[in-house]
């Protein structure tokens, strides 16, 4: 299925350079792209995908260096201007209107006309074609709001193909499908790979990226590492590319983690009976000195509902919290914070970092809230510790005064992550603290949290990544259906059994 | 996350067959607030009816009602296209003010009918355009933009003239007195422009491409320009439209009045939203529709009648104007709450 090496390619880009402030984003990067190939973008968070994707759409203007779409040299100005070169792009968050039909999100600016106005009837009829070309049979007069994400990702792909697009950019469209929608689009994208169309292919998901691609491009720092068929390229090899270093990290940190826990004194936190109705079915949980407790279970499963009963993010209904033995009330996460309970929240930009500060800053507002607000905290302590911090978890750049904003997912994480550690915690709540980041970011947080949970920190740890929940946890809480349905422990259990677990224990029946 | 699974499963059901019933929420769900405005119009007449022993639902006084809100309606139509894109114009009550005297001089002075009104609509066109820019390529909030545009409208009609001047143009003045009758009916050139102004702005937001460009820069201004639509052309041409709307108002409120004077529309630009925003347009934008600012404008003018024919204190209509907007802002909020937990 490789794309013929002799085929003209659609796009060429060469020596891209870009810079943002303070920030070289790319620099003198090469990429071709040859019709009838799925060719795969890959890099850590940061790497400069998005800057590079951004820059062959028009979103952003390049400093130096030159596009050809189709043998023609191009200069972008706007998203239109790429659209009309015959450029689609569907962005991870997808970006339609929502306050709008269906059908006219998939036809807006080209709506059918009859005379002067457009004709409803046909704009409609229209944009069923293009969903039923993509298997999709959705009334196309109703608003999108109505719709899930997932459905929303394939309008934006109908979309695209209104457009006639030559070139489909798909910047992580899985990351909100379960695995039945990803296999309908991956059906789509060979479709449309078969027809010639080229598509640049950006995911997070190894597995994902081996199914469906032919070509792979590795960019890191901004910089481009080079363009490799997709048998030319093991995995162990791609990750050593992306990264830069070898993977043993992971492989210490597994090690690391694999101790055994003291239960015989009180436990640091213990929750009897916490449930609330119709989100957690009462749940007991007990978490020990320096002990990592995973919690897995499929999305929905409560397990994030399960830490917001613990830490009085949401308030319980029944059930009691026992801190060092004694009863606590956290009916507010102020309480939880004042019994030294962090909450690290899986939506990182709305709950978590602030965005308009300095890392310095962010971090520091950890500091304060643990010193109370009224007292200063020496200049010369903050320095300390924000240096501490970045150096510790690897923020990069590694500048107390850039602005979390500009920095990558990975890195804004990491600051999120050194934030909740100064308030010195005794027990750290992690809710998919690595989700979205890249391999190497990921590698240091799971080797901090290790390295703190081995001097004993307390950590619950959610991931949807049931490695990763094997990898740091002693002990592996299971949800299901918002139920608790048991415990594991990491050193005895493999991933298949866990997988299984989490399938079948119980009743029995399949999930 | 776990809303996200359930709202999946809900939209698999939904694929596989439903009720009319919820077919036509799915499709209509943001036409309510507009409804809503309709069905206080009814109990508006009804309460009125009942109050005057039947003498409130008469053809008179609905024709009245047309011919002495033909202004206000104009406002609000140019207003809800600036609303529906997210912003908001407040220069519209003192851009109508500097028009209808600017006008009022023009034509005192002999300039000819044919210069003077369109020098009136394009004069309030060329503030809205000024507004826009501002908005567009200086990036200043729209609250600001077109406070500076009110300034400016005010000052600019008190350079023209201290003092009311009175209109003695007959074609200016036949526009309101003039009552083409159908048995007790009768309608002005002045609500027939009104009405015109309504069914144009209607086709436009429907039925062309630039519309629906306004509809999704209120829905989501980045996915608007994302999916290659000319956001930033839709957005100034909302303010130049709703400046043309004020430089009209302008007119129809000199041909009303007689006379051009520097003090009117005080306050107009928050009668004007308000009747947008009760017929059920979205402060944030991206839904609503110029009918229901039309139903918002009568339902404005019905209740000032009511409290005329009441003989009751004015400050009364600003008191139920000012709950139902109240009313009205809770009721979208709770469509947006409802909206966003779909997702």
């Amino acid at each position: 299925m490789t794309a013929d090496i002799e085929v003209p390619p659609i796009v060429e880009m060469r020596g891209i350079t870009i810079r943002f402030p303070g920030v070289l984003a790319l620099d003198n990067v090469d990429f071709t792209l040859r019709p009838g190939e799925v060719h795969s973008l890959m890099g850590e968070n940061g790497a400069g995908k998005s800057t590079l994707i951004k820059a062959l759409t028009g979103v952003y203007a390049i400093d130096s260096g030159s596009i050809a779409v189709a043998g023609e040299r191009q200069t972008f100005d706007t998203a239109a201007d790429a659209q009309e070169a015959g450029i689609s792009t569907v962005y991870q968050e997808v970006n339609l209107c929502t306050n709008l039909t269906v059908g006219e999100n998939v036809m807006l600016g080209h709506e059918k006309r009859r005379g002067t106005g457009i004709d409803w009837k046909a704009t409609h009829r229209e944009a069923a074609r293009h969903l039923d070309s993509l298997g999709l049979q959705l009334d196309t007069r109703s608003m999108l709001s109505n719709h899930s994400i997932a459905i929303q990702q394939l309008v934006a792909i109908s979309r695209a193909m209104v457009l006639d697009a030559k070139v489909l950019i798909l910047d992580e469209p899985t990351s909100s499908l379960d695995r039945g929608e990803v296999e309908q689009l991956f059906g789509v994208i060979r479709d449309l790979r078969d027809k010639g169309v080229a598509i640049l292919f950006v995911s997070h998901f190894l597995d994902q990226v081996y199914e469906i691609s032919d070509r792979i491009t590795v960019l890191r720092n901004g910089t481009l590492v080079g363009e490799y068929p997709i048998e030319e390229l093991p995995r162990d090899a791609l990750v050593t590319k992306m990264i830069g270093r070898e993977l043993e990290d992971l492989a210490a940190i597994a090690n690391s983690s694999h101790r055994s826990i003291d239960r015989t004194g009180t436990p640091v936190v213990k929750a009897t009976g916490l449930g609330k109705r119709g989100v957690l079915e009462p749940a007991d949980l007990e978490i020990y000195e320096g002990e990592v407790v995973g919690i897995a279970g499929l999305l929905g499963s409560g397990r994030t509902e399960l830490v917001r009963l613990l830490y009085g993010a949401d308030r319980a209904d029944e059930g009691s919290v026992e801190v060092h033995g004694e009863h606590a009330r956290l009916h507010q996460p102020r309480h939880a914070i004042e019994h030294r309970i962090s909450l690290s929240s899986e939506n990182r930009r709305e709950e978590g970092v602030v965005a308009d500060l300095t890392v310095a800053e962010n971090i520091v507002l950890g500091m304060q809230a643990r010193q109370g607000w009224l007292k200063k905290i020496p200049k010369k302590d903050q320095d300390a510790v924000v240096q501490e911090y970045i150096e510790a978890l690897g923020v990069r750049p590694a500048n107390p005064n850039a602005l979390v904003g500009n920095l990558s997912g990975g890195n804004q994480q990491k600051v999120l992550l050194a934030r909740w550690l100064a308030t010195a915690p005794e027990l750290l709540v992690l809710d998919e603290p690595t989700r979205g980041i890249d391999v190497g970011a990921k590698a240091d947080i799971q080797r901090k949290v290790a390295e703190l949970s081995a001097q004993g920190l307390s950590v619950i740890f959610i991931s949807s990544e049931l490695e990763e929940v094997l990898r740091m946890a002693q002990r592996v809480v299971v949800l299901r259906d918002r139920k608790k349905i048991g415990e594991l422990e990491a050193a005895t259990t493999d991933l298949d059994a866990l997988i299984d677990y989490i399938a079948n224990a119980g009743e029995g029946t399949a999930a | 996350m776990a809303a996200m699974t359930m709202a999946r499963a809900e939209t698999r059901t939904k694929e596989r067959g439903e009720s009319p019933v919820q077919t036509f929420i799915s499709r209509h769900g943001g036409m309510m607030p507009s409804f809503a405005a309709v069905l206080i119009l009814i109990l508006l007449f009804i309460g009125g009816e009942i109050f005057l022993r039947g003498d409130f639902i008469t053809p008179r006084n609905i024709s009245a009602l047309l011919l002495d809100n033909a202004v206000l309606l104009v406002l609000a139509v140019g207003m809800t296209f600036v609303i529906l894109t997210g912003g908001i114009d407040l220069s519209v009550g003192s851009v109508m003010a500097f028009t209808g005297i600017l006008g009022a001089k023009m034509l005192g002075d002999g300039v000819p009918v044919g210069i003077a009104i369109p020098a009136i609509l394009l004069g309030g066109a060329a503030i809205g355009l000024l507004i826009g820019i501002l908005v567009q390529y200086f990036g200043v909030q729209p609250f600001i933009a077109s406070l500076a545009g009110l300034f400016l409208g005010r000052g600019l009609a008190y350079i023209v003239s201290l003092s009311s001047i009175k209109v003695e143009n007959d074609a200016v003045l036949w526009l309101q007195s003039t009552r083409i009758r159908l048995g007790d009916w009768y309608i002005t050139p002045t609500g027939i422009i009104a009405l015109t102004t309504v069914a144009v702005a209607a086709f436009v937001l429907h039925l062309t491409r630039f519309g629906r460009t306004i509809y999704a820069i209120g829905g989501n201004e980045q996915s608007a320009r994302l999916m290659g639509l000319k956001v930033g052309r839709a957005k100034i041409a909302a303010y130049v439209i709703s400046g043309f709307c004020a430089g009209l108002a302008g007119l129809l409120l000199t041909a009303y009045s007689g006379a051009g004077y520097p003090r009117n529309g005080i306050g107009t630009e928050l009668d004007a939203i308000a009747a947008v925003v009760i017929g059920g347009t979205l402060l944030t934008g991206g839904r609503g529709y110029v009918l229901g600012s039309m139903v918002g404008v009568f339902v404005y003018g019905t209740i000032k009648t009511i409290i005329n024919f009441m003989g009751a204190e004015q400050s009364w209509m600003q008191i139920i104007v000012g709950s139902l907007l109240l009313l009205f802002i809770v009721v979208q909020r709770a469509i947006v709450a409802r909206s966003e937990g779909r997702r």
